[in-house]
């Protein structure tokens, strides 16, 4: 059946699409257009668009049976050695989401001499532990990962399925919901999972201060990815549970055309993820050179530095550095950011900090929503004076 | 070697503003910019082809003014240029937009490399690379930070988080870039003159091997925007105004034993 769709992010509520119907079919409500009965789907409105934001759509994909998918898996992420935090605290929500609906969770781990890591999950409360572990698998490689994962769903059907939102994961998680032709939701910062099983997933987006609430309603699995440091890990407990089920190599991981050349460890570098304190420069900052302001800032107070993403656009400094969703997500204990606006893409991503101290000469800055203090002033003005006190009351 | 690079244009400031009455997105107006992570991937494009030779081939999905964007590419060098544009491409999500990507490339040409930028500055998904290379069947190395071309194809340099594992794909295969791998270069007035007025090519789903528009934009989306709304934001704050706010900072710092 043929309908009428709006498209939210276009639309600019300019009313054309109503002047122009002739069946007076377009309701406005809360400034968007609406279809209302008496819709003949002739598609004027359509071309009375000039955002192109209304779409006619001729066929609804069909939904599937979602009560042949259950239970939630978890992508445990084993990457030089280690098994990555965020497979914890995303078991650790795929719990919380699972119990309602007597869903169970299991975990499915690739790679290679991975035994203790499957070992190490049984104490976080999985009823399944899926391996597949073979010197095939030594090192990572997106299309023959996949062959496993995509293994593992087509024998347990999972309703849902979460995946880190590390560099690892989010080259593996859109090969595997592509395959299985289902929605992948990137980034999500709060999750639900409705009665129906359809995953309520949140995300900043759009580049602006706009929260979007996506679901994957026609399609199983549900994929999503979550960063690190955006869930809270469960307790350990002592006694070890679930069950670890070793399985067979696909077959196609043989045929992948991608092997490894070399892997070369690289020392784990301090994050700013892991950093108690952070001193944050933003666009406030007027030149590369007063960086180091930032900088010393954060060494006197035993704290590590981060920027904002428009100072890493500028080249002043690498990503790793920047806070972000195209960068980290920190949770500091105490975190005073500088001349930082404060996007949603920036303060989703430290909002969670213990003690937020906002530095920013405009009042308006959506930066002191977030920050428990919000000091209205200079940054030159005030980090300057700052750095001399705390050397004063060092020496 | 026949390259393909993925651009996309992107709105060039990141301050949408939200209607606080309707809640409604204020987007119209905002100028639009090349995707300053697609500019890394061109590069590696043109640097593989002046040291190899071959040609390289931009394209985007976007509406027609998305031509801007291809422009500036053929400013950098690249030697041809694609917009799918169609109106039933509309409203894709990730799963859409890979599978477009997919058929619009395939109905371009046959290509050897793929490249992407590491993600757009507007989604912010950093998905579309992987998807597309799903779709085609191809193998991919994302998060690259150096690309070589090595015997059939190519060896890649993955970042992850506590290795860097280099990968040796054969052609055909996709890669996307990391910001590291290259400065990228300036657009050119010299070749802007050589290139005079080189079209722009722009085609639509009737060109693309899958015509059937149910597999397309938001009707072959899997994923639904239900609503968007502003954070909100329940925190209790303090705002302090001009004054001597180092002092006042340091007393706070040492309330709470920071210091």
């Amino acid at each position: 059946m043929a309908k009428i769709a709006v498209l939210e992010r276009k639309c600019t509520g300019c009313g054309l699409c109503q002047a122009g119907c002739p069946f007076g079919a377009i309701d406005m409500a809360n400034g968007r257009p609406e279809m209302n009965a008496a819709c003949r789907v002739c598609g004027i409105c359509v071309k009375a668009c000039p955002q192109q934001a209304l779409v006619r759509l001729e066929t609804r994909a069909a939904s599937v049976d979602k009560s042949r998918w259950r239970d939630i898996l978890v992508f445990a992420e084993v990457s030089g050695g280690r098994l990555h935090p965020v497979c914890l605290e995303l078991i650790g929500k795929a719990r919380e989401l699972a119990a309602p609906l007597g869903f169970s969770v299991r975990a499915v781990l690739v790679g290679h001499n991975t035994g203790r890591h499957a070992e190490e999950l049984r104490h976080y409360g999985v009823s399944e532990i899926a391996v597949y572990d073979d010197p095939e698998l030594g090192y990572f490689r997106a299309d023959a990962w996949a062959d496993c994962v995509a293994d593992y769903i087509r024998a347990i059907r999972p309703s849902v399925v979460l995946v880190g939102a590390t560099s690892l994961g989010r080259s593996l998680a859109p090969r595997l919901s592509t395959r299985f032709r289902t929605g992948l939701t990137a980034d999500c910062t709060k999750l639900e999972l409705r009665e129906n099983s359809d995953l309520v997933q949140i995300r900043p987006a759009f580049g602006g201060n706009i929260m979007a609430q996506i679901v994957t309603a026609n399609t199983r699995p549900q994929f999503a990815t979550v960063r690190y440091k955006v869930m809270n890990p469960p307790a350990r407990a002592e006694a070890a549970s679930g069950e670890i089920v070793v399985r067979k190599l696909p077959e196609a991981v043989r045929e992948s055309r991608a092997r490894c050349v070399s892997v070369t460890p690289v020392p784990p570098k301090r994050s700013i993820s892991d950093a108690e304190i952070l001193v944050v420069g933003g666009r406030g900052l007027q030149k590369e050179a007063d960086l180091a302001m930032i900088r010393e800032l954060a060494a006197l107070l035993g704290g590590d530095w981060a920027v904002s993403r428009p100072l890493v656009e500028k080249g002043w400094t690498t990503n790793d550095r920047q806070i972000g969703l195209s960068g980290r997500t920190v949770r500091p204990k105490l975190i005073i950011t500088c001349g930082v606006s404060g996007a949603i893409q920036f303060a989703s991503c430290m909002k969670d900090s213990e003690y937020i101290v906002a530095i920013n000469s405009d009042r308006g800055a959506p930066i002191f929503d977030v920050a428990h203090v919000a000091v209205v002033d200079d940054l030159y003005q005030v980090v300057p004076k700052l750095i001399e006190k705390l050397k004063e009351a060092q020496s | 070697m026949n390259v393909f690079v993925c651009i996309k244009q992107v709105p060039a400031t990141n301050k949408v503003q939200v209607d606080e009455k309707t809640g409604v997105l204020k987007r119209g107006g905002v100028a639009g910019k090349l995707n300053p992570y697609d500019l890394y991937a061109l590069e590696t494009a043109l640097r593989l082809r002046e040291a190899h030779g071959g040609r390289v081939t931009v394209g985007t999905m976007g509406p027609p003014q998305a031509q801007a964007v291809v422009r500036e590419a053929y400013m950098m060098g690249a030697d041809d240029g694609y917009v799918f544009s169609d109106r039933r491409l509309g409203g894709a999500d990730v799963l859409a937009t890979g599978y477009t990507l997919s058929q619009a490339i395939r109905s371009v040409g046959d290509f050897d490399l793929i490249l992407c930028g590491r993600q757009t500055t507007d989604g912010d998904t950093a998905q579309v690379g992987p998807a597309i290379a799903e779709y085609l069947g191809i193998p991919h190395a994302a998060w690259v930070s150096k690309l070589t071309l090595s015997g059939d194809g190519v060896d890649a340099e993955q970042q992850l988080q506590d290795v860097i594992e280099t990968v040796h794909m054969s052609f055909p295969c996709l890669v996307t870039v990391e910001q590291d791998i290259c400065m990228p270069r300036l657009p050119s007035l010299k070749t802007a003159r050589e290139i005079g007025d080189r079209p722009v090519h722009i085609i639509g789903l009737d060109a693309f091997p899958d015509t059937d528009e149910s597999h397309y934009g938001l009707a072959g989306s899997a994923t639904q925007v239900e609503r968007i709304f502003p954070p909100e934001n329940d925190i209790e704050h303090e705002v302090w105004n001009e004054g001597n706010n180092a002092e006042r900072l340091m007393t706070m710092l040492k309330k709470r034993k920071f210091i």
